[in-house]
């Protein structure tokens, strides 16, 4: 690939995703892009950057689909699970006592683990959550994943990767080698396509938003930019949640840590929550446990 | 140091947990059978048990119900690790007191997993 092909995929995919390719990265471009090329009927790299320079919207989509990372698993990490039930949902029961309304949104759920495991998380807190309504709205990028997302098959390997057997044989299926998700826990998460370079606020307000492992692709000013659409989307006394390589330290003003609590933030100037008492840590995911 | 008892009719399944579990910062037994699992227990309870199923002279259900009898034998977490990969099996074992289930081919993230999940790391 030359320089000049080089520079104008890595300004396309800039341009429409946030995703930053740095020049030690163009194994990864060659890797990923050449299988389209191919589907094209295209020979090499020249003649797929002319057809993109067109405008070739479905062309251009399919780019930013195949650079797109979308490594996730169940229960990714655990601990944000843990503390979604011990602390975050204590207090969110305390705060919307009067509506009893609870709105979640995972903002880059890839392939869907993510918002299922917070569903799931739900689920187990169903008699606390009794007369309550809630709702996950799980977005990404790239509608390729959402359509694996939205029919909740997956893997033997995916379904061992963070998820515990008990929560396995209550909200699975077994379909020949594959595990789906049970059609009661899919209803619960509505999936959509959004880019989050675009306009967010037809998404409404969020209580907690799950923005993990995505900030983490792009550069510091398209960082901010996001994170202060995002803060316009959470309640003002809502949670936040990054991944665990991605802070607002030095990023944006509009959120601060949660102290003590890593991973967490609140839109900054929110009163502390002190009068919820986080309850203790208990080992593996005993506290998400079906 | 943490112990695990690997229970496998397979030097070569062994050899790869070993591995695994190794790495993980445990120290190892090995047994390659439910007979010989619950003599290395009598020697020295396991913290954590990653259990076959199918093997000859006493299989792995079996020796986990001799296990859970013991009065020290509530005391290890016990992992199946198997390529019975159906729901009734799966059933069966958590219902015999098995902690965590694994089914073959498994590797490094999905012990390393069910070992968080069951407390032991
Ligand atoms: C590594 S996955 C993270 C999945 C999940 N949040 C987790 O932590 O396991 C990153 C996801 O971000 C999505 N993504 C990348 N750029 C995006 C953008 N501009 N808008 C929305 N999603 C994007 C990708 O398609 C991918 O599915």
């Amino acid at each position: 690939m030359s320089p000049h092909d080089f520079a104008y995929l890595a300004g396309l995919l800039k341009q429409r995703s946030g995703l930053i390719l740095t020049a030690d990265k163009e194994y990864l471009l060659e890797s990923r892009l050449r299988p389209l090329i191919r589907s094209r009927g295209l020979t090499d790299f020249r003649e797929f950057v002319n057809a993109l320079r067109t405008g070739d919207r479905a062309l251009i989509d399919d780019v930013v689909e195949a650079m797109t990372t979308n490594e996730t698993s169940f229960f990714r990490d655990i601990k944000p699970f843990q503390l979604v039930r011990s602390f975050v949902l204590p207090a969110l029961l305390a705060a919307r006592a009067d509506t009893r309304q609870l709105r979640i949104w995972c903002a880059a759920c890839s392939t869907g683990q993510e918002p299922y495991s917070l569903a799931m998380v739900l689920d187990d807190e169903r008699v606390r959550l009794e007369g309550w309504t809630w709702q996950i709205v799980a977005t990404d990028i790239a509608p390729s994943v959402l359509a694996k997302a939205r029919n909740g098959l997956y893997s033997q390997f995916e379904v061992q990767r963070g998820l515990p057997t008990p929560m396995l044989l209550k909200h699975f299926t077994k379909s020949g080698d594959s595990w789906q998700l049970k059609e009661e826990m899919r209803r619960k998460v509505m999936f959509r396509t959004v880019n989050l370079l675009d306009d967010l606020r037809g998404l409404g307000r969020f209580d907690l938003i799950f923005l993990r492992n995505v900030l983490i692709y792009f550069d510091p000013p398209t960082k901010s930019v996001i994170l202060e659409k995002v803060s316009r989307q959470l309640a003002t006394d809502g949670f936040l949640f990054l991944g665990g390589a991605e802070t607002v330290i030095g990023v944006t003003q509009a959120f601060e840590p949660v102290p003590d609590q890593r991973g967490i933030y609140r839109p900054t100037g929110t009163t502390p929550t002190f009068a919820v008492a986080s309850q203790p840590a208990r080992p593996g995911l005993a506290g998400v446990r079906a | 140091m943490k112990a695990c008892l690997i229970v496998d009719d397979s030097r070569v399944v062994r050899s790869v947990a070993r591995g695994i579990v190794r790495q993980l910062g445990f120290e190892t037994a090995e047994a390659a059978d439910g007979a010989a699992a619950l003599e290395a227990c009598e020697a020295r309870m396991p913290d954590v048990v990653l259990l076959d199923w199918n093997m000859p002279v006493m299989n792995g259900l079996e020796f986990l119900h001799a296990l859970r009898a013991r009065p020290d034998g509530g005391r290890p977490k016990v992992v199946f690790c198997t390529s019975e990969n159906e729901l009734p099996h799966i059933e069966q074992a958590l219902a015999a007191g098995a902690d965590e289930y694994i089914m073959k081919p498994f590797d490094k993230d999905i012990v390393e997993t069910k070992f968080t999940l069951v407390g032991v790391l």
